[in-house]
């Protein structure tokens, strides 16, 4: 395997907030090889926005990013001064923002959101050679290129959502962080926008994040997937072994809550409330729903750790479990 | 649809204007008198040069809005004349029409609410926008709280304070009038420079004032639209900050911003009435508070029409250029 | 007592507010003491000599037609905010049933109810307050005035308590509860009131500053009670003097500074309400 493009390490996000501190993410690491497709899922208010928002260092107050590092192509992101991080953003990490609805400037047509975010990359053209460049992203995302003329309000939802795939890969990024791109969108409609997102990435040769909830959908298109709770991320493997065995209890309650990959199911038929970030339990952050939580569990916080070739869980009990 | 939309508002405009007429007709006559008889037949009684022009205006009231008339007809009546912007005659100041002193006020009034309107309103949805964006200087915070204390006052209040200190105790500015009395008046550096002093505290009670509260109501438009999602995506765009700040948050926020604009402009108008009255400005105001001294009905009348119609008026204009701000407004179905 | 003990906590930290209600219940301590001490018979006038400047005998001096100045400060500061009370009430009452009225038919009672609001605030009020004074000029009473004030005093409640309306309503609150089978007047009163309770207080104190705006703006222009001691016609009574050139400072600085301390206090109360109702402003002060 060659040398990571992104790679994350024990990132750490919280939030102030009146009643307490919210750990939105809580020493988080992993890390992307080239053209992989790597997908995060993890119930709502587990943190994945946060981390996304996190390594493109956009964490506003409340939040602020305790601590982690950020490598980019082995470049330190942490280390970049505001101006650098800035260029950095969409030329090298894009994001396709989640609600993408309403992400697009409601006053201003297409070409000209893509056309400042070329100028503010130093990408200054003239007038015909950007609109040559517009037209020619547009159809990559199957857009028709005079979509560039129109206003966002005259776009359907699955073009907005093209528009935005159009703006987040007109600089060609390294990697690309899809935050729920289609949860907006009717099924038929995100399937074929999943499938433009698919080919541009192999066009690109871009390494992409997906976030979501949606596990028949990330079972369709990423390679490997991290699972996230409360913060922390409790198993990362290989997309095939997740489905065929997965280690760790809340892993596995989310493939038995999909009656069948065909028949897609969401993240919501887990037993038990979604904890409550700003006040977590001692030990693991799942032991009051696991079934088969120890007095360990209740003590002490599992690390994610090597379980053989294919993955990593944080779970005291994995192993004893087939 | 863009011709549609202009059509609509072009509808209201009309609608407000026949408002006016009818409040102008109906409201002097629900205590149950004609207050505008009983005035002229005073001023009739008074008798003096203009005697019997004075007869004349009363016979010709008495023909056409007599109490024998049905009222449908002289409200006819009133709405042919007020179509053809005859206001009748001054009864304070005859010979004189009101269409002629209104004539003569109006560019006053205009001049100096138009330039304080605008000046306001850019300067304080200007420190608004800046006071929302978290890289503006600190000091602008500590610059907006006498600012907020002044918006609460009225207009003529803080005017009185401002002739106080820089025209009474001071002298540094004159505290009555248009111009110096005895003034020429044209367009001589001489009378220009002249009304510019006399304008700078009436127009400064004005500005200080309103300030402050566009520079809130936008604080609170920015707050609210650098929450949206294009200003996050923006950000993640790698965009510059000038530019997520002027062109996603500042072009967005300042379209409530203009809407809030055309509501107050019939507050900034009343406001405006009273400085001028504490200034003595030879504008509408000014001239409006005279009529009342007066009585003079026709006078008073005519005043309410012309405002409110010029009210409409911009108004209309505001509404007409705003879908040039905001694309969206000519499709959607008025909202 | 812990209830007050959270009010007392909150309005700590809700410091507009707290400004707010001190500036206005420092007014009403003046007036409550203020009759303890002055005779308010003697805001009429010819009832001291005139013209003279603050002294032990009449510590805010006496004006030019004989009225003790204090006497008519704590006579007239409560007059003036009655006139602002009850058309205050009277435009947010108004206004709060058409809003509600608006906001739950929708449709063409929206529709009618909307384009009058806007229509009417697009004209200015007080030439049509004048219009109207004008016309009963049968010197009127601070009553009268107050009804007078109050016939324009609905149109902005109108408007922002619907939008608001308008707003609940689009959060599913409504549908929500007509499907668990409440009757119209049920949903108004159990789901909405209780959600727009802290816009209602809000439109209801800046109804009643602009109602004593709108009121003092008729008095200075002589259209007021005449022989009432408002705050309004007493700088009526200092304009039509020339006071102010003539260097009878006593006359102005007292109507001048209760009227800004009234101003400032619901406008301090105002923004403190806003700051419940509307959450996301609280953070960024
Ligand atoms: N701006 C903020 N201020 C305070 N708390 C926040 C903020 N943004 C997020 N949080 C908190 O951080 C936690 C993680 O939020 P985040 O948006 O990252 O979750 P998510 O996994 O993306 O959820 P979803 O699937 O709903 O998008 C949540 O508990 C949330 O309440
Ligand atoms: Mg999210």
């Amino acid at each position: 395997m060659s040398r990571a493009v992104l790679e994350v390490r024990d990132l750490r996000v919280s939030y102030a907030h009146p009643l307490g501190v919210v750990r939105a993410v809580d020493g988080v690491s992993f890390s992307l090889a080239p053209n992989e497709r790597f997908g995060l899922a993890g119930e709502s208010g587990s943190g994945k926005s946060t981390m996304a928002l996190a390594i493109l260092r956009m964490i506003h107050p409340p939040g602020h990013i305790d601590g982690g590092r950020v490598f980019l192509d082995g470049v330190e992101l942490s280390a970049l001064d505001r101006e650098a991080m800035r260029r950095l953003r969409l030329a090298g990490i894009a994001l396709v923002p989640q609600g993408s609805m309403n992400s697009l400037n409601p006053v201003m047509r297409i070409g000209q959101q893509i056309a400042d975010a070329l100028a503010d990359h130093g990408e200054a053209l003239s007038r015909p050679v950007l609109d040559a460049r517009i037209a020619d992203l547009l159809p990559t995302v199957g857009l028709r290129p005079d979509v560039a003329s129109m206003y966002p309000h005259e776009l359907s939802g699955g073009m907005k959502q093209r528009a935005c795939i159009a703006i987040a890969i007109c600089l060609r990024p390294r990697v690309i962080i899809a935050d729920e791109p289609t949860s907006a969108l009717d099924v038929v409609v995100q399937r074929q926008v999943m499938a433009t997102l698919a080919r541009v990435q192999r066009d690109l040769g871009a390494a992409v994040i997906l976030v979501g909830h949606d596990m028949g959908l990330m079972a369709q298109f990423v390679d490997r997937l991290g699972i996230m709770y409360a913060g922390r991320l409790v198993e990362v493997a290989p997309i095939g072994a997740i489905v065929t065995a997965p280690r760790h209890p809340y892993t596995r309650a989310l493939v038995a809550s999909l009656p069948s990959l065909e028949h897609r199911g969401r993240l919501q038929g887990i037993p038990g409330l979604a904890p409550l970030l700003r006040d977590l339990p001692r030990g693991c952050a799942f032991h009051p729903r696991c079934p088969i939580a120890g007095e360990r569990c209740r003590q002490e916080t599992p690390a994610l750790r090597s379980l053989g070739t294919d993955g990593t869980v944080a779970c005291h009990a994995a192993e004893a479990t087939p | 649809m863009q011709a549609a939309y202009i059509a609509r508002r072009f509808g209201v405009f009309l609608l407000i204007v026949w408002l006016a007429a009818t409040l102008n007709f109906f409201l002097p006559k629900i205590s149950g008198q004609d207050p505008v008889r009983t005035k002229l037949l005073q001023q009739a009684a008074l008798g003096g040069a203009v005697q019997s022009g004075m007869e004349e205006m009363v016979k010709e009231y008495n023909t056409r809005f007599g109490l024998d008339r049905p009222l449908l007809a002289q409200y006819g009546s009133y709405l042919y004349d007020t179509a053809h912007l005859d206001f009748n005659y001054s009864i304070a100041n005859y010979p004189r029409t009101v269409r002629e002193l209104i004539i003569e006020a109006l560019p006053w009034t205009v001049g100096l609410l138009a330039t304080t309107t605008l000046l306001s309103f850019t300067i304080g949805t200007l420190l608004g926008a800046l006071l929302a964006w978290p890289r503006s200087p600190r000091w602008l915070r500590t610059l907006m709280p006498p600012l907020w204390a002044l918006h609460a006052i009225p207009f003529f209040l803080f005017g009185l304070i401002l002739i106080y200190l820089f025209a009474f105790q001071v002298q540094w500015l004159p505290m009555f009038g248009g111009y110096s009395p005895g003034a020429v008046q044209g367009f001589t550096w001489r009378f220009v420079s002249d009304v510019a002093m006399h304008s700078i505290l009436p127009a400064l009670s004005i500005i200080l004032v309103s300030v402050g509260g566009w520079a809130l109501a936008m604080r609170g438009m920015m707050v609210t639209t650098m929450g949206e999602d294009y200003v996050v995506f923006a950000e993640a765009e790698g965009l510059r900050a000038t530019t997520v700040f002027l062109r996603y948050c500042v072009r967005n926020a300042i379209l409530p911003q203009t809407t809030a604009l055309a509501l107050a402009l019939g507050q900034i108008l009343s406001g405006a009435v009273l400085v001028e009255v504490i200034f003595g400005f030879p504008g509408i105001g000014a001239l409006l508070f005279q009529a009342i001294q007066e009585n003079d009905q026709f006078l008073i009348q005519g005043i309410v029409f012309t405002v409110i119609v010029a009210l409409g008026l911009a108004t209309l204009v505001l509404d007409i250029v705003y879908p040039w701000l905001d694309p969206r407004i000519s499709y959607r179905k008025l909202s | 007592m812990n209830a007050l003990r959270r009010v007392m906590s909150y309005t700590g930290r809700n410091r507009s507010l707290l400004v707010g209600t001190l500036l206005l219940l420092a007014l009403v301590l003046f007036v409550v003491i203020g009759r303890m001490f002055v005779d308010t018979e003697d805001a009429r006038a010819l009832s001291a000599p005139s013209l003279r400047p603050p002294s032990w005998d009449y510590p805010f001096g006496t004006d030019r037609q004989g009225r003790d100045l204090l006497a008519v400060m704590v006579a007239g500061t409560p007059l003036t905010l009655r006139i602002g009370f009850i058309a205050g009430f009277l435009g947010v009452g108004i206004g709060a049933v058409l809003a509600f009225t608006a906001g739950f038919y929708r449709g063409m009672t929206d529709t009618i109810i909307r384009s009058v609001a806007d229509i009417g605030l697009t004209v200015p009020g007080l030439l049509v307050l004048i219009l109207i004074a004008v016309s009963i000029k049968s010197s009127l009473t601070v009553n009268e005035m107050a009804l007078i004030v109050a016939s324009l005093a609905w149109l902005n409640p109108t408007r922002t308590i619907r939008a608001q309306v308008l707003t609940l309503r689009e959060r599913g609150y409504v549908e929500l509860a007509a499907m668990s089978g409440m009757g119209g007047l049920e949903i108004i009163f159990l789901e909405l009131m209780p959600n727009l309770l802290p816009y209602l207080a809000a439109t209801l104190v800046s109804s009643v500053s602009a109602a004593i705006l709108a009121s003092i703006g008729l008095e200075v222009l002589g259209l007021g009670p005449m022989d009432a001691p408002t705050l309004g016609m007493t700088l009526y009574w200092v304009n039509f003097n020339a006071a102010m050139i003539n260097g009878w400072w006593w006359w102005w600085v007292p109507p001048i500074v209760i009227i800004v301390t009234v101003f400032l206090g619901l406008f301090f109360v105002t923004m403190g309400l806003d700051e419940i109702a509307n959450p996301r402003l609280r953070k960024s002060t």
